[in-house]
């Protein structure tokens, strides 16, 4: 009952928007290749269901192992750049710097390095587009410690190792949660343009570009409705991971408890 | 009698040139082995300043500090302190036990000596059977009692408290004096203990040190015989009352005698 009426009132905007929209289409006499019907969109989707649910999963694939190999590499350099802030110091400015360059120009060039029909070109673009959120967010984590916190293991005569394992890290883990939920959405949207440059055809961008050069503008739709699926579903993965591994986080926490 | 704390000479400067502030000038002072020591003073005296010093989270620019007969880094070094901030400081990912066992984990001991210690830590700050409990869902009286027994984990030779209680409310404020003197009671330490409330320093303390403003100097080291135990009738003894005014008169830069018998024979 109280699910219900937590969820209910965006269950009915979701229906409404779906509905307006649907007799919109109808009333105005828009045409298919502009804004198809919700009706001929879920009609698609049935149509092509597997094809969809394979494309999706290929493009799944180059997102997730897109974030290991950026999320792996953002985390060792965080680290490193914490344990030696001299280094960070003269680092940081660059890093800064190269966060303003816009990626997704990389993706031809990620063709050419790792060959356009391997995935390993569309995970390089998303690695390199997660790795500096991830970093950034990292270090803050890693740096941004209670000097107090500090000075208590300073008191214990705590070993460096001891400090960052005790209290750097634990102290970073919701900053790495953020900085996952985060890229979650930005990987999909890395390996999807990434497939629009070109590459195997099985993929979500590829789909999408196809079904738009036919004017089968329902199934280019279907295919979107899939990729926001799977983006959402991704997202709520590293939740159900955050919540699993930081409980004690405000995030966490739940309303009954004081 | 040997001092737990010796600090002998000790000047204190922040900064060069312009930036140059001198928070301490020549401050000596020795601690007896089970004193509870207040070191009270104007804001910015440098009272935190001296209590970081003898617990080497900062060194002295000139003069010499011991611990237990050696120097504040080999005190330190040798875990001889207790540490208690004026917040809590506890790892919100930790449980309450998983906080006080902390810095039993820089030592030798294994998990079920480690538990076992914090349980009974636990049990004389009154928070058993909140071992399982996270920081988060404790009041923040129960939480500086969680740092408390964190502090005296180890059972350090020393326990340096920076204005512990001066995030609480009065009355929580005034139970958890009694309970400090009753765990100082218990477990015979040495305490030496930052504050800015004269009744509080005049409450708990063996010794009063008061200081005068920036460059902090100790003016009187104002020895309180009030009775041991002290408890809830103390607050209401003359003789309490007589040593406020005396520390209080001594911050502001009078010099008064001592209360007379007179006074303390009517009060008895």
């Amino acid at each position: 009952m109280r699910r219900l009426r937590y969820y209910g009132p965006a269950v009915a905007i979701f229906v409404g928007v779906l509905a307006v929209w649907e007799i919109a289409v109808r009333a105005f006499g828009i045409q298919q290749f502009l804004l198809p019907r919700p009706s001929a969109i879920a009609a698609a989707f049935t149509e092509h269901f597997d094809e969809l649910v394979t494309v999706g999963g290929n493009t799944l694939v180059e997102a997730v192992g897109g974030l290991l190999i950026g999320g792996v590499a953002a985390l060792a350099v965080a680290l490193a750049t914490a344990r030696w802030t001299a280094a960070s110091r003269a680092l940081l400015p660059f890093a800064i710097a190269a966060n303003s360059v816009p990626i997704i120009a990389f993706a031809p060039i990620m063709n050419n390095w790792f060959g356009v029909l391997n995935p390993l070109s569309k995970m390089m673009v998303v690695a390199v587009l997660v790795f500096f959120p991830i970093m950034i967010n990292t270090l803050r984590g890693l740096t941004l410690v209670d000097r107090s916190s500090l000075e208590l293991m300073r008191s214990y005569a705590a070993t460096e190792l001891a400090v960052f394992t005790k209290v750097r890290i634990p102290n970073a883990l919701p900053y790495v949660f953020t900085a996952l939920k985060v890229s979650a959405t930005l990987s999909l949207i890395g390996a999807i343009v990434a497939e629009y440059f070109g590459g195997a055809r099985s993929v979500l961008g590829q789909f999408i570009i196809t079904e738009a050069a036919f004017f089968r503008f329902a199934n280019a739709w279907a295919a979107i409705v899939v990729a926001s699926a799977v983006s959402i579903a991704f997202f709520l993965i590293i939740v159900a991971i955050e919540r699993v591994a930081i409980p004690w986080h405000a995030s966490s926490r739940s309303a009954e408890s004081s | 009698m040997s001092g737990v704390v010796s600090v002998r000479g000790v000047d204190k400067v922040f900064g060069t040139g312009r930036e140059r502030t001198e928070a301490l000038r020549r401050i000596d002072l020795e601690i007896p082995q089970g004193a509870f020591v207040s070191l009270i003073g104007p804001s910015g005296c440098g009272k935190s300043t001296l209590l970081r010093l003898i617990g080497d989270l900062t060194q002295p620019s000139v003069g010499t500090i011991e611990v237990n007969g050696k120097t504040a880094h080999r005190a330190r070094l040798d875990r001889d302190y207790g540490m208690v901030f004026q917040s809590p400081v506890l790892f919100d990912w930790r449980t309450v036990q998983r906080n006080v066992e902390l810095p039993l984990e820089m030592t030798a001991l294994g998990r079920t000596q480690r538990a076992a210690r914090a349980a009974a830590m636990l049990a004389l700050v009154e928070l058993g059977g909140f071992e399982r409990r996270y920081p988060w869902q404790l009041s923040g009286g129960m939480q500086q009692r969680v740092a408390i027994a964190r502090a005296l984990s180890f059972e350090p030779a020393l326990i340096l408290m920076d204005e512990p209680f001066g995030a609480l409310d009065e009355m929580t404020r005034e139970r958890l004096n009694l309970e400090l003197l009753r765990i100082w009671k218990q477990t015979g330490t040495t305490i030496v203990f930052v504050t800015h409330s004269i009744p509080e320093a005049v409450f708990l303390s063996t010794q009063v040190a008061v200081m005068s403003a920036r460059p902090g100097r100790i003016l009187e080291v104002i020895s309180v015989d009030l009775p041991q135990p002290r408890n809830d009738l103390t607050r209401e003894d003359a003789r309490y009352f007589g040593f406020i005014t005396r520390v209080r008169e001594r911050l502001r830069g009078h010099d008064v005698a001592p209360p007379r018998a007179a006074e303390v024979a009517a009060s008895g």
